[in-house]
Order: C-alpha cells, then structure tokens, then sequence
C-alpha cells in the first residue's frame, strides 16, 4: 500500500470549529459531517484504498466554491476536489485532515449554441449527459470514456480522460474550448471562451489532466460535433496477438485512422462474452474490434479495405455489424470488460500503460512472465490503435499478500512500459496509485519542474495533496537557484 | 566577444543559460528566425542559435510518430512526411514569408513556440493539438523532458502544452515528438460565390455542423480572392465562400455532392468546385496568408472570436473595406491595415466585448513596443503567467518580454 503523508492533528482536533465556519458559507445542509454521509465519501474507483474526509462540502455556486478556498487557504486546510468518484488512480481519495469539495450539485447544462457548436455546462454533469443535452440536433461529445454514465466532464478535465474513440476525435484536452476556474486562493479566471486558441501560456492545457492539484473548475465549454452519418464495426479474429497488433499497423499505415480499434486478448474475449453474449468467437487468441464512422460511401469503401488487411494478416474470423444493434452488441462487450472480469475474480487491479504499439508483442510475452511469476492471472484490454493497454490483474484481497503482490505484479508491468519508451499512465491518471513510480520515468529535474507549475497555481500545496509526485518539496526550495556565488567559467560554446 | 551562440549539445546549450545567468545577461532564443516579428520587441545583447540542435531522430509513419531536433528545418520535415504520404494535421502555413523571408524557412521549434495552426485548426487542432513531447534546457540551466511519444499520456502535468505556444519564454528546446497522420487521399472544395460575408458564415456554420467533416471553411472576400493566386478562385471577381471535404475518394466525392445541394439552392449565389490540386493551391495560399504576404507594408492583425461573431466584428470596426478574410468557419478574421495606426485600442475592445483576443501580428518595431502585441490578460491571469514563468526562468533570460512584460 502507498502510504499519505501524515495527517496535520491539529487540524482534525478543529473539525467541529471548521464545519461551523463552512456552514457560514453555504447552507448548512450541505455541510457534510455525520461519519455515516462521510463514508460515501471514502474511497474512488481505486476501491482498494479508503479514507474517511474531515468534512465533505457540497457548493452550488462558482463563488461559494472561491470562499470555500479563501477559506481554507486562510486556515491551511487541505482539500479534495471530487467529481463522480470514479477515478482509478485514487485521484478523489480524501485525506484525514482535509475537506472533501465534492462537484455534485454542479450538474446544468447552460447553454447549447449548434451555430458555434459548443456547449456550456457545469462540471459536475456527466460525460454522457453532454451528449444527451445535444443528440437531439444530431450531435455529441466525442471523448468517451467507458465510465461515461457516472464520471463527470470536470473529472474528465482532471484526468484528461479518453475513450474508444479519441484515436480519430482526440482526448479530452483536444475537444475543450474554455473553462472557468477558481485557484486555491479563491480568485476566479477564465480560460479560452467559444472562440479558438487563447492569448498568453496555454494554461488550460496544463490545468487539463492536472488531477485537482491545480484548481478547481466550475465551468466548462466543450466542443460539439456533428454525430457520423454512418458507423459500422467489425470483429476481427486471430490466432495470435503478434497478427492482430501487425494488423492494426498495417490499417494505419495504409492511411486509415478509425473511429475506434480496440483489442481484447482470450481471457478477456472469455470474461465479456460470458457475461453479455456478445457473439464473439472463443477459438482466437485475440480479437479486434475496429469501427468505421462516416458518410455510408466512406464506411463501405473503408470496411472493404480494413477486411481486406485483415486477411492478408492472417485473421481467422471476421464478422461486420450489419445495424445499429449489433455494432451496439459488438462494443457492450468491451465496454463492460471491467465488470465482466470483476465476475470472473474476486478482485482485479486495472492498469493502463501506453506503450509503442509495435512493442506489444514483446509486453505481452513479459506479461505473461510476471503472471507465472506472481501467481495470478491477467486479462488484457487494450485501446489498440494508440497503443493504451489495460491489463487487468486479478487477485483475492481476502487472501493475505494477493494484494501486495497484485500491485508488484502491476508496477512491474508499468516500469516495462516505461522502458520500452511508453508511459506510466494513458488516461487513468497518476494519483496515488503511480506516484511513487514517477521517478521510474522523470529525473529529479523533471519532477521539480512540475512541481514548480503546482507552486504558480497553489503555492501551499493544500490542493489534493498525497497525489502525483512522491516527494514533496517546499515550494520556497524549489524556487531557489542553485547557482553558485562566483562566476561561472566562460563556457566552451561556438560563437560568431 | 561574439553575440551568437550555438550550442551543439545539451550540456553547452545548458553551459551557455548557465553562464548568461551568472553573467545576467538574457538570451534571444532563435530557430531560423524567420518569425523574430512575431511578439514584443526584445532587448538582448546575445542570442542562442538553436540551428545546432538539427535533425530527424526518429520517424515511424506506422506508429504516427516523428522525433526532431528543435532546430530541424520544417521543410525537411514536411518533405520527410511526403514521401511516406503522411502530414502534419494541423497545416501551418509557411509563415516565414508573412515577414519577407523566402519560401520554406522555418524550424520545428519555432513553430512549436509560436504554436501555428492553418485552416484545419477547425478540425484537428494546433500544433499544441499534436506535440507528444518536449525536451531541453529550461531558464534555471536544467535539462528537463517532458510528455512523451505517445499519444495516450496522462503522466504528470502536460508540460509539452505549456512550452508550446510559450515562444520560447520558458525552455530552450532541444528535441520535439509530434504526432503525424496520413495525408488525405483526396480533396475537394465546395465555392459559394458572391454571398455576402454574413451569408457566407451561415453557410460555413451549416457545413462545419454537418455529418461531411469539414475541414477548412474560409469566406474570402473579392479583394483577397483576387490575390490567391489560384485561378478558378482568382476570375470570380467575387467574394467566394470555401468548405473542403478530404478523406477517401468515394466519400469526398459523396460530401461534396451532398454540400453542393444542401448549400447551393438555398443561399443563392452560384457553386463551383474545385478538386484536389486547386484545394490545395487555395488553401495553401490561405494558410501561408498569401494576400498579406503581397501587401508587406500593410500592419496585420489575427482576432479569433466565436464563429458567428466574425462578420458582425469586421461592420462594428467599420474595417469592411480594409484587406481582411474570415477563416475558421467565421472565428478568424485575417486583417490587414493601412497606415502605422494600429488601431489596437478600439480593435481590441471591440474584440473583448466579442468575447475572442487579437494578437497584432505584424508592425513596425516601434508600434509593438508601443501596443501590446499578444491580447492583454485580466491580472489575475497575468499574475499566475508570470509565476509559470518564474518556475521555469526565474531570472527571466529566455526571450524577455517577447509575449507580456516581463515574460
Ligand atoms: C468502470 C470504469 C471505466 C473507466 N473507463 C475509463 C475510460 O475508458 N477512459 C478514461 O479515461 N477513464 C476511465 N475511467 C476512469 C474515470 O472514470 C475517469 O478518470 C473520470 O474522468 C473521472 O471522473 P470523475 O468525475 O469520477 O472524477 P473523480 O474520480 O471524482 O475525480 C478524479 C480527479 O479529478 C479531480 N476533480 C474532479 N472534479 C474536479 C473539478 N471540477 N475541478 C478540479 N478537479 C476535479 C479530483 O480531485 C480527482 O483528482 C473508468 C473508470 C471506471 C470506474
């Protein structure tokens, strides 16, 4: 288990004190106290870990949430943005001596503009709420990440969440316009607006997968498009992972960039089919599915061509979404290969390292390895066409080490990313669960760096402490320069 | 003692930052300069030439992926790209000549400092859009890299979107991953001709709101047409109004008919098409800002607002008869003004109560020491830009106040 920095006891020993002063701000019914409404509270999707918050506040207003801060930056108490909970990284995980500020009630749609093509809602709307506010003209918000039922879109900023079909629509950070956003200090900023680009640093882009380290948002402005006229999508079966992840290669290479292209490896093909009979074949060893999306003459043309790659790249079963529900069938699948999986063992970590794609052979086999190694299974989901695994590792927490070896299994997996020039994280986000592997891809410089971004924005680290970076540094220490005194030798450089 | 230097190696690139800050002396960072007009005028006795640090280091066009040394011309680049049929998505136009530089300057990192995008800014993005990673030396003298080669990263902060578009305030860079994709197979563009700029934008709002994925919608009136360059556009005589479909030949062709009768009829105004080497002359002048690259004594200014706010901007500011074009669906209003009068102040809040920013991208030495050139920024805002800046160039060496005082 990773552990938090320990709690600052004289702030829990004013709790009473502190809830009083917070229920001056906004009503007292949204102060929440009483341990039994705190333990909603407790935990995220990172289920493994709980802690009970201070306090968990519930503000409706972009200015009850900046009193909230001035407040709490006033009296150096620490607080946990929340949106929907459902992070996997331990993101919302509250800490014993900080407030929980959880985003729920922020939950209107303000304004839809077809013309401009973006909608205007509060954070604490769900990602598939944007799309419900819209699809009715014909449109939706492209990121979809499969929690899109529960999570909400300031989560989403947080993480700067992806789904299955951000290889052709981009990640969160590529469909957002404008957000408003409250610093700890409690002042209120607005970045981008409905027009394109914004003047001065990218600031939104760094406050984008910044995991509620940075601010809190209270308003967001996302692109809207203009749903496919057409999508269809095919189911592509291999004897081996090596074929089918030659064959997403060979798709790419002849200039073909789908909606989506996911790929399932057998345990997990078993798991999901087990669990919503989705048709797919048990015979392979890996299975594709990928999805065309367009104007009907692009997607026919297009199904053609990719079914055509796939035989050369030796699949052995191949089947075509003919309407609407089966295309639905064929991703229910893959989108319930959590659950289905949780159905299979009494507990399963998800990880989800990015890797280059044409690595997977190799990480597959090491997988395998580490699971002989530990002794537990694994399952494998994988956005394929940009590279972002999701091995599923399951173990029993019941069983007295399973879960300790379960995060071994896991970091193991993740340094072998790194090092074959992938990434700790894809879209899960760092939170507790990586923090301490950080230092396996930043140096020390790197990792100061970032955190000097953390001390523009929060400069007494209040903002979701215990996430992200493992060693906490001062940010009086990290501003010094450590030049020494003396002149430095005229360096050996060519000039002109 | 020499006022350039150029360091070949990250340990002399972090040498020369560290003895320009034992020295305090700031640094102009510098690709080829073919963009030294962009930005505030910088006070600096030294540059560091960043065309050491030259090169492709690393190309897989099945992994959509491109490693180069900051310094690498973006035309071998560009070149690189074309012979494996790929592209950098987000079309930055050949901005080197908007200054009176030849044809096909430029290197990777000025582009990436000065975070360009084209046309297809509408559908795909900046260049922030497609940076995966960045490395190099920040203010402090560190190395440092940040991001990655992959697409999917959610590793620590997105650095790489802050030092883009930072116009090298913040790092020296030295090596730069972006993601790359196919070039299109074909392209057609749909021409409504002779609408008026708000009748064009109506149209250009229809299209871009359409299942065809549009990817360039520009309303060019009469004057500007005149000076692409590109004949079918250039013998209207008129005001043309121009969506571009790319993609697979069967279904651009189905778009572009499927626009043709969804748009024609109804607007009035007659349509014309153009295929794929016409498309690509007339955006290409677009993107590369062809009429104000003729029109070099001519101040430019680039103001991006709300799409149906662009015709209503150009009226208010009286400018309708001032060299100008609207690019991005209505958002972009490309601007050219005659005189050394930038007009900054009545522009801008014209622009703000508009709700969009306005960057005056080319005048005279004198007029951007004089007007901000970059939209100027509500304090709290500016306060949190100067504390980025800090954390990375605390003693502020790295092209001081080439975007804001300061920084
Ligand atoms: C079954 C399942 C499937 C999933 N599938 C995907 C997937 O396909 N792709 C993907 O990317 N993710 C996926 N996730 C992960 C998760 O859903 C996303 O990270 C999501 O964006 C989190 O949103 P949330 O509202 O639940 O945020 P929370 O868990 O409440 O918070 C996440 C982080 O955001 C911060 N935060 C929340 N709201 C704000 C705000 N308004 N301002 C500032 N900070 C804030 C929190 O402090 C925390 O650090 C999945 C999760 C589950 C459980």
């Amino acid at each position: 288990m990773i552990a938090m920095p320990k709690p600052d006891e004289s702030v829990i020993a004013r709790r009473e004190q502190i809830a009083e002063d917070l229920a001056e701000i906004i009503p007292p019914a949204h102060v929440i106290y009483d341990e039994d409404e705190r333990r909603a509270y407790e935990t995220d999707g990172l289920t493994a870990y709980r802690q009970l918050p201070l306090i968990v506040v519930l503000p409706e207003t972009t200015e009850q949430v900046a009193e909230i801060l001035k407040y709490c930056q006033r009296e150096k108490i620490k607080v946990v943005p929340r949106g929907a909970g459902t992070s996997l990284s331990g993101g919302s995980l509250p800490v014993a001596d900080g407030i929980v500020l959880g985003l729920g009630k922020f939950n209107k749609v303000l304004k839809v503009n077809y013309d401009d093509r973006y909608a205007v809602v509060q954070p604490g709307v769900t990602n598939l709420g944007v799309t419900k506010a819209v699809q009715e003209e014909g449109f939706y918000y492209a990121p979809d990440p499969s929690s899109q039922i529960a999570c909400s879109i300031g989560g989403n900023i947080a993480e700067n969440s992806g789904g299955v079909h951000c290889l052709k629509y981009g990640l969160t950070t590529n469909n957002l316009l404008g957000i408003e956003f409250v610093t700890m200090s409690g002042e209120v900023m607005r970045f981008g607006g409905t027009g394109l680009d914004s003047p001065g640093y990218d600031l939104m882009g760094i406050i984008t997968g910044s995991e509620g380290l940075l601010g809190v948002v209270t308003e967001v402005t996302v692109r809207i498009l203009r749903s496919p006229a057409e999508a269809r999508a095919v189911l592509i079966g291999f004897p081996t992972s090596e074929q089918a992840g030659d064959c997403v290669g060979r798709i790419i290479a002849a200039g073909i960039i789908p909606g989506g292209m996911e790929m399932m490896d057998k345990p997990a093909i078993h798991a999901t089919e087990a669990f919503v009979n989705a048709g797919y074949p048990m015979d392979v060893e890996a299975l594709l599915i990928v999805e065309l999306d367009g104007p009907q003459a692009e997607v026919d043309h297009l199904i053609e061509r990719v079914d055509a790659i796939a035989q050369e790249a030796g699949a052995t079963y191949s089947r075509v979404s003919q309407d609407e529900d089966e295309r639905a069938t064929f991703w229910a699948g893959r989108k319930a290969a959590f659950p289905a999986v949780g159905r299979i063992s009494p507990d399963y970590m998800c990880m989800d390292g990015t890797i280059p794609r044409a690595q997977l052979p190799l990480v597959l086999r090491k997988m395998t390895e580490f699971s002989e190694k530990y002794g537990l299974g694994i399952a494998n989901v994988f956005h394929a066409g940009d590279g972002n695994l999701h091995p599923l590792i399951l173990f029993d927490a019941n069983k007295p080490g399973d879960l300790d070896k379960a995060e071994a299994f896991g970091a193991d997996i993740l340094k072998l990313c790194v090092d074959v020039g992938g990434v700790l994280t894809g879209e899960h986000g760092v939170g507790v669960e990586k923090r301490d592997l950080m230092p396996h891809m930043f140096t020390e410089d790197d990792l100061k760096q970032q955190q000097r971004v953390k001390c523009a924005f929060d400069p007494d680290q209040l903002l979701n402490p215990g996430k992200m970076f493992p060693v906490l540094h001062r940010c009086a220490e990290l501003g010094k320069m450590h030049v020494s005194g003396g002149k430095l030798p005229f360096p050996d450089i060519p000039r002109f | 003692m020499a006022d350039i230097l150029k360091p070949e190696s990250e340990s002399q690139l972090a040498d020369a930052i560290n003895w320009a800050q034992s020295e305090s002396v700031p640094l102009a960072v510098k690709g080829q300069g073919t963009k030294d007009g962009l930005g505030r005028p910088t006070q600096t006795r030294y540059t560091l030439d960043m065309t050491g640090f030259s090169g492709i280091d690393l190309y897989e066009p099945e992994e959509l992926v491109l490693t180069a040394k900051a310094g690498t011309p973006i035309a071998e680049i560009q070149q690189a790209l074309a012979d494996k049929n790929q592209e950098l998505r987000f079309e930055p136009g050949d901005l080197g000549r908007l200054y009176g530089h030849a044809p096909g300057g430029g290197t990777l990192g000025g582009l990436v400092a000065a975070n360009w995008a084209g046309p297809r800014r509408i559908k795909d993005g900046a260049a922030r859009d497609h940076v995966l990673g960045i490395k190099g030396v920040t203010g402090r003298g560190e190395f440092i890299k940040s991001g990655g080669r992959v697409v999917k990263n959610v590793s620590g902060y997105d650095l790489p979107k802050l030092i883009t578009g930072a116009h090298g305030t913040l790092m020296a860079m030295t090596e730069i991953t972006v993601k790359v994709l196919p070039a299109p197979e074909k392209i057609r563009t749909v021409l409504l001709i002779g609408l008026s700029a708000e009748d064009g934008r109506k149209a250009m709002s229809r299209a871009l709101g359409s299942p065809h994925e549009v990817s360039g919608a520009a309303h060019v009136p009469a004057t500007a047409a005149a000076m692409l360059g590109v004949d079918p556009v250039t013998r209207q005589g008129a005001a043309v109004t121009a969506i571009r479909v790319e993609g697979p030949g069967p279904s651009v062709e189905h778009r572009c008919a499927e626009l043709i009768r969804e748009l024609g009829g109804e607007l009035g105004g007659a349509t014309e098409e153009l295929h794929t080497e016409n498309s690509k002359a007339f955006w290409k002048a677009l993107a590369d800002l062809e009429p104000l690259v003729q029109q070099q004594d001519k101040l430019v200014w680039k103001i991006s607002v709300a799409p149906t706010r662009g015709p209503a901007l150009v009226d208010t500011l009286g400018l309708g008869d001032s060299l100008h074009w609207l690019d991005w669906g209505g958002g972009l209003i490309w601007l050219g003004l005659d005189g050394s009068d930038s007009r900054a102040d009545a522009i801008r809040s014209t622009v703000d109560a508009a709700g969009g920013h306005a960057t005056l991208i080319r005048a005279p030495e004198p007029t951007r020491a004089a007007t901000e050139v970059f939209h100027p920024l509500p304090d709290p805002l500016m306060g949190l830009s100067r504390r980025t800046k800090e954390g990375f160039d605390p003693n502020g060496l790295l092209n001081p106040g080439r975007m804001y005082p300061g920084f």
